[in-house]
């Protein structure tokens, strides 16, 4: 079959490898997008700068307090995600009652600011970060060559996507999150503090974003503008998936990374505006995303 | 049944002396820039049921927002139980035990049944169990994992009142549980109506449904331009049967 397609097995089995590494990212971020565009309606462009600083914190933790991945992995999301409760206290509730657009110049601002920040401590080179040993190295599965750390990568992208989804669609607390996307008058007409609500939500996707963020250090360079190009292409997976659609984010998120993977093997000229082909044609036929609930 | 009795115990020996449960002194609220209540006056005793009926538009569903703390811009007094809840938020509103059932039926489409039910936190003991749940609404129980957007009308009336009584809140505030539903359902809404009565519920019903209404109240307001404009016990009815329906154009 290679043979026929001209691909050497290796070649393509490797970018299927490369395109499930970048859909974990993918998944990631576009689930944590989800999540604050469902209940806050907010386009969250800070996204790309939170999962910067993901990476920076546990950078920080590891060079200034000798704190490993391991720690890192909990404690960088809790503490970004902490900043992103902060922001969304102070910053962006007093946007709730305008037009969408002011919370995303809001936070298509921050993103400036937070990245000027970085830049103007840390330069833009990046800084490097070890792979934790446990995980370096790699197996040879025959036809591929596996390093550990990838595959810790995929796996942990799939388990917090998974965790995600059933939080939000099988617990108590996700029933509250998806009544009060519908309906959150009603839902504080039950008592219930959806202020409170919102919050920890924005937090729980600034988190997710945190979290991509360390899992990334490792394996790209930990530097003020690594969000900026990522984001680009997670907004395109968003808007193809479906704005607000949990499983929208997951299945697009890997499955769009695939995509591009495999556009690399047959067409590599065009294995970076293929999303964005994909997103125009998403667009052109299905304006609310595959797997969107009509407007 | 037996839970439905041991309910009616309870509620019996905590209502306590027939006392003012809501107090509602001159009550104006704003949509916006526009004045939609003006004077609004109102009582409703422990264990009563007390009905507002008005035209379409007379502030009878803006009187039960405002008195929820859903109608932002409010003046005047509402006192539950002496508590005024005119600088209080609508979580905490519903946190001092009220129950609200609003005409639209606030029901989660993208929730199920069961998920609907067990949605709003209990405030207060003794609230129905399920068990006492789906006895009094028998059609619940076959739907429960069905969404929200799935249910008829009147599958929805239902549970929009069965996730209140779950909660423990013993004052309900109840718009139009009638609109729209065919005629058995609202006989079955009915008898809920007094069962909870007889159970010692509180209970402010909008309704435009003058029959519907004249069943199952103590009292009536009529409620005309935002303003409370008259009152009626429900034995003067009779007596005032064509002053009232005067004032609802019926």
């Amino acid at each position: 079959m290679f043979e026929l397609l001209g691909v050497p097995p290796q070649a393509f089995f490797g970018q299927v490898l490369l395109g499930l590494i970048n859909g974990s990212f993918y998944a990631v971020l576009s689930l944590g997008l989800a999540v604050i565009f469902g209940l806050l309606n907010i386009i969250n462009f800070a996204h790309g700068a939170l999962y910067m600083m993901g990476a920076f914190v546990s950078w920080m933790l590891l060079t200034y307090f000798g704190i490993p991945f391991w720690f890192a992995l909990v404690l960088s999301p809790l503490i970004v995600g902490a900043i992103g409760m902060l922001i969304e206290r102070t910053m962006l509730r007093p946007l709730h009652e305008l037009d969408h657009l002011y919370s995303l110049l809001l936070t298509f601002g921050l993103t400036l600011v937070i990245t000027g920040i970085f830049q103007n401590y840390y330069g833009v080179s990046g800084k490097p970060y070890p792979i934790p040993p446990i995980l370096s190295g790699g197996v040879n599965l025959g036809f591929i060559y596996l390093p550990k750390y990838r595959a810790f990568i995929i796996a942990m992208s799939i388990l917090v996507c998974f965790s995600t989804w059933f939080l939000i669609e099988k617990t108590r607390l996700g029933a509250y999150l998806r009544a009060a996307t519908e309906n959150p008058e009603m839902v504080s007409a039950f008592g219930i503090n959806v202020p409170l609500l919102v919050t920890l939500t924005y937090g729980f996707g600034v988190a997710l974003a945190a979290f991509a963020g360390v899992l990334a250090a490792p394996v790209y360079s930990v530097n003020p503008v690594m969000g900026n190009d990522l984001i680009i292409v997670v907004f395109a997976v968003i808007v193809i998936g479906g704005m607000g659609s949990i499983m929208g984010a997951i299945v697009g998120g890997f499955s769009l990374g695939l995509v591009e993977g495999l556009t690399k093997v047959f067409y590599p000229e065009a294995s970076t505006t293929i999303i964005f082909i994909i997103m125009a044609l998403v667009l052109l036929f299905k304006p609310s995303g595959i797997f969107g609930r009509e407007a | 049944m037996k839970l439905m009795s041991s309910n009616l115990q309870t509620m019996q020996s905590e209502a306590g002396e027939p006392g003012k449960l809501l107090d509602v002194r001159d009550l104006q609220g704003w949509y916006g820039e526009s004045h939609v209540l003006h004077n609004v006056n109102l009582t409703v005793r422990k264990g009563e049921v007390v009905t507002l009926l008005g035209r379409n538009g007379a502030g009878k569903t803006t009187t039960l927002k405002a008195i929820m703390g859903l109608l932002k811009t409010r003046a005047g007094a509402i006192h539950l139980d002496g508590t005024d809840l005119i600088n209080k938020q609508v979580r905490e509103i519903a946190r001092l035990g009220i129950g609200y059932v609003p005409d639209s039926r606030g029901i989660f489409g993208s929730l199920t049944v069961m998920e609907n039910l067990l949605l709003p936190p209990k405030i207060a003991d003794g609230g129905f169990e399920l068990p006492a749940i789906y006895e009094l609404f028998p059609n619940l129980q076959e739907r429960l994992d069905s969404y929200g957007n799935k249910l008829s009308g009147g599958e929805q009336q239902m549970l929009s009142i069965a996730r209140i009584l779950r909660t423990g809140a013993r004052f309900i505030l109840m718009d139009e549980p009638t609109e729209g539903l065919a005629p058995v359902i609202i006989q079955q809404i009915g008898h809920t109506v007094q069962r909870l009565k007889a159970a010692g519920y509180t209970i402010l019903l909008v309704e435009q449904n003058f029959h519907f209404a004249r069943k199952l109240a103590d009292r009536h307001y009529i409620v005309q331009e935002g303003r409370v404009v008259d009152e009626f016990h429900n034995n003067e009815v009779e007596a005032n049967l064509e002053k009232i329906q005067g004032y609802l154009g019926i």
